[in-house]
């Protein structure tokens, strides 16, 4: 009955979404501003709607409602409270619903902000959200219905939305449980993270759509939009970080990204996406490549969306999978017909977004941000090659193929290595106008560092040319932005008088799109020291001991001393734990708990390392089997990964350079406000 | 029965035994494979049954099988190469890390770049050819821009005065 209360409220927001596009467009054709501020109400309505549903599907989840098939797919009895809640996004319906919840709590923050000055944008923005709101609501209505009950008919048990005819209510004692592997707090945030980041790319799309069909194709929706798009982008980063973290913590190889296609599929929007927050800079700035950000904008929009799908449903495994699936094909169709209606659209206003100046130089700074787009939309098409040759391969050979991580690596590494040069060089390139020589003259003290701290480290490191260059670039890139920071801070205190700190701060403060891009340069370095370490030094060893005996591996000696196994029966989890003792030539530094953790309700178990983390290196103990009778041998997997933690110590700094580039500036807020009646958060200057 | 047969009986089994464990020791080089060398093989190899997980990571009874399977390879003197080879008859081309036509899955990308790359170079002619005329015009406009702004103005002349 309750599930049948929350499927008609879910319809009913279908039918307001569809309501909503039709009233802003009728509004908008015929010049009655009535009607869009109709549809703009009944935009606002679509989240307290959706809460609503989603109340009610919280309530199945946890009052144990197992005839509901979402819930008992993805819950058991002995899961606490906090987790039956979050398995709201544990299945494909309810993430679905999930993200059709956040777009509109999205979508309704951006339609409470002021419209004075942007009123033609308006039908479009709600055009554009509830589309795409009204695609999401409408695969949850029609294909994959968190609501739908068990019912046992003639023909078995199997789950309606209606009651069928001769069908009897079907409640199973228990549910199956989450997935093991989906209780892990990392990926009970990670999945909101990388859904934020979806959902607030859809607002700088729904702008841009907005500016191509008014045809105000000026630089309003970039100003509009950039903030936006910066947070959506924190969100996505900081999604994938968690995704990472995860796969590290709980996954059990020793790695933290597998190139598999799920993750791309988060990776690709994020790559458009960053090649984006550089290009509208250059928009900004001299008034060039506004096609280019157009389709910048478009492709993450319609990325993000194949993302969404990709990583719940595994459909593109196989052609078959895909044919057999109801939502795939719908879901091609939508990204096709956004693609190419707004491409049209960009086509139609071709001409009105011509530049406003030349290319100066090919060192300039708009040309070697030209270069980072090149990059970067390489390694999209590296990614969607390698996501869809499997599909291509066996639609056209029958051949069922895999591509896994050495076509990736292998593809994308000159590709990255690239983008580093480029990091190194481009922030002391001048707008406009740039020569070998003023260039030359910024970096020849960086370079001389770099090159020290490469010497240094063949040294007393590695002598492998493939890291050493990774190192030297790595180095160049955090002594250019270290170099160019002082450089303005120098400039400053002796302009304005004061000390290098309140200098350093003040230089922030007043740019902070730029500075903070700077300290995101040298995050995103920081986690390049992890990668690299990780990918080039990795070493592991497996092998069977008993107790007493070790395993040596680097300097490191892991000794098997006692392993237990026992029931947590309210949990329904039988945990084995084994303890091992550790020391790194021959000082003994602690003890590590490796172990197993076997659910009983979904028959599934999950490898949990034992992990000791230092900036030098990180040991990883995996208990991979053991005598269950006698428990007197053990067999181990032991990794060392070294430097790996530089990755997660990046990923910190990353988010604080993140968080100082898109914060609200108050200073030039009270500035421009009495000026033109603009939005306060939007008006702020870079 | 004699003494004499018996003892005949006694080192006939003997041969066979003996012949038994020597005709083993021949396809058996060495020790059992350990570990480290098995998930040196499996590594390169998919797991055939679940999705994108590697074989020596997977933690299913089936890999632990085909892991087992490895090491008697292994231990008959098969090569890595064999291996893999026996596994792709067996379960297809998907068990590989790579599709086995590297050449398609490498050039199309490659292709692509290259043609993003030259799209590019030619935007860089075009845009650059008509400022080379006007070059007066772009710099005076370049000195007008930053001045917008008095704070980045200010810096931008301190930088100049240092260099």
């Amino acid at each position: 009955m309750i599930a049948n209360f929350g499927y008609g409220v879910l319809f009913i927001t279908f039918l307001v979404t569809l309501y909503s596009v039709s009233a802003a467009i009728y509004g908008e054709r015929k010049h009655i501003p009535a009607m869009v501020e109709s549809a703009r109400r009944a935009m606002l309505l679509t989240w307290p709607l959706l809460t609503l549903t989603a109340g009610v599907l919280i309530y199945l989840l946890t009052h144990n409602h197992y005839e509901v098939q979402f819930v008992y797919e993805v819950t058991s009895r002995s899961m606490p409270t906090y987790l039956k809640v979050t398995a709201w996004w544990g299945g494909q319906a309810g993430s679905l619903l999930f993200w059709s919840w956040l777009m509109s709590a999205f979508a309704s923050l951006v339609t409470l902000r002021k419209w004075d000055r942007d009123r033609e944008f308006l039908p479009w923005v709600i055009v554009v959200a509830c589309v795409t709101m009204a695609f999401f609501i409408g695969i949850n209505v029609f294909f994959e219905n968190p609501f739908a009950q068990l019912y046992q008919t003639g023909a078995g048990i199997a789950a309606h939305t209606f009651k069928p005819a001769n069908g009897i209510l079907f409640t199973p004692q228990d549910g199956r449980g989450l997935n093991p592997l989906l209780r892990h707090p990392g990926m009970i945030i990670h999945p909101p993270m990388l859904y934020l980041g979806f959902v607030s790319f859809v607002i700088p799309f729904a702008f841009a759509f907005a500016a191509l069909i008014t045809g105000r194709t000026d630089d309003r929706w970039i100003r509009l939009t950039r903030r936006w798009a910066l947070w959506a982008w924190l969100f996505l980063s900081f999604g994938l970080v968690l995704g990472s973290r995860w796969a590290y913590d709980v996954l059990g190889w020793g790695g933290f990204w597998g190139w598999d296609p799920v993750e791309i599929a988060a990776l690709m929007p994020w790559l458009t996406g960053t090649a984006f927050l550089h290009s509208v800079m250059i928009q900004e700035k001299r008034g060039m490549l506004k096609h280019w950000n157009m389709l910048l904008v478009i492709l993450t929009y319609d990325l993000v969306i194949f993302g969404t799908f990709l990583t719940r449903s595994g459909i593109l495994s196989s052609v078959h999978a895909f044919a057999q699936s109801a939502i795939g094909p719908f879901f091609f169709g939508f990204i096709g017909l956004t693609f190419m209606a707004s491409v049209a659209l960009l086509i139609y206003r071709w001409d009105s977004l011509k530049s406003e100046t030349e290319m100066t130089s090919l060192l300039s700074r708009e040309a070697l941000f030209l270069l980072n787009n090149l990059l970067f939309m390489s390694i999209l098409v590296v990614c969607f090659w390698g996501v869809i040759f499997p599909l291509i391969s066996e639609l056209f050979t029958g051949q069922k193929v895999t591509v896994g991580p050495p076509f990736y690596e292998r593809a994308t590494a000159p590709l990255f290595a690239s983008l580093m040069l480029l990091m190194g060089v481009a922030p002391l390139s001048a707008w406009g106008h740039s020569t070998i020589k003023t260039l030359g003259r910024a970096i020849w003290k960086p370079i001389i560092g770099a090159v020290a701290i490469t010497a240094v480290l063949f040294v007393t490191y590695t002598q492998r040319v493939g890291a050493l260059l990774g190192f030297f670039l790595i180095a160049l890139v955090i002594l250019v932005t270290i170099y160019e920071y002082l450089r303005g801070a120098y400039a400053r205190q002796r302009s304005q008088d004061e000390n290098i700190f309140t200098a350093l701060w003040s230089l922030t403060e007043r740019n902070r799109r730029r500075y903070g891009g700077y300290i995101i340069h040298i995050s995103m370095m920081l986690m390049a020291i992890g990668i690299l370490g990780i990918e080039s030094f990795q070493v592991e060893t497996q092998g069977r001991i008993g107790v007493g005996e070790s395993l040596n591996l680097s300097n490191y000696t892991v000794t098997y001393r006692e392993l237990a196994s026992w029931d947590d029966e309210p949990k329904g989890v039988n945990y084995t734990r084994a303890v091992v003792d550790i020391y790194r030539n021959g000082i003994y530094l602690g003890e590590l708990h490796p172990r197993r953790d076997y659910y009983y309700d979904s028959q599934q178990a999950m490898t949990i390392p034992g992990e000791r983390a230092t900036l030098r290196d990180d040991l990883y103990v995996l208990l991979i089997d053991w005598e269950p009778a006698s428990t007197t041998g053990a067999t181990f997997k032991v990794f060392v990964n070294p430097l790996v933690n530089w990755l997660w110590l990046g990923s910190f700094i990353f988010l604080a350079g993140i968080i100082i580039a898109a914060w609200p500036e108050e200073e030039m807020e009270r500035v421009a406000v009495p000026v033109r009646r603009t939005i306060p958060q939007t008006s702020a200057a870079d | 029965m004699t003494s004499s047969s018996r003892f005949t009986s006694y080192t006939l089994l003997l041969t066979v035994v003996i012949a038994a464990l020597s005709a083993k020791s021949a396809t058996a080089q060495g020790p059992t494979p350990t570990d480290d060398e098995v998930n040196r093989v499996a590594k390169q190899l998919y797991c055939p049954v679940c999705e994108s997980t590697p074989l020596d990571a997977c933690p299913t009874e089936a890999c632990r099988q085909w892991r087992d399977l490895i090491r008697t390879m292994l231990a008959e003197g098969k090569s890595d190469s064999e291996i893999k080879q026996y596994f792709v008859e067996h379960y297809g081309a998907r068990v590989l890390a790579e599709p086995p036509n590297r050449l398609v899955a490498y050039l199309v990308p490659a292709i692509a770049i290259l043609l993003g790359t030259l799209l590019l170079f030619r935007g860089f002619q075009i845009w650059m050819k008509p400022s080379t005329a006007e070059a007066g015009g772009v710099s005076a406009q370049q000195e007008a821009k930053p001045a917008q702004d008095p704070y980045v103005a200010r810096l931008e002349e301190e930088l100049k005065k240092r260099n």
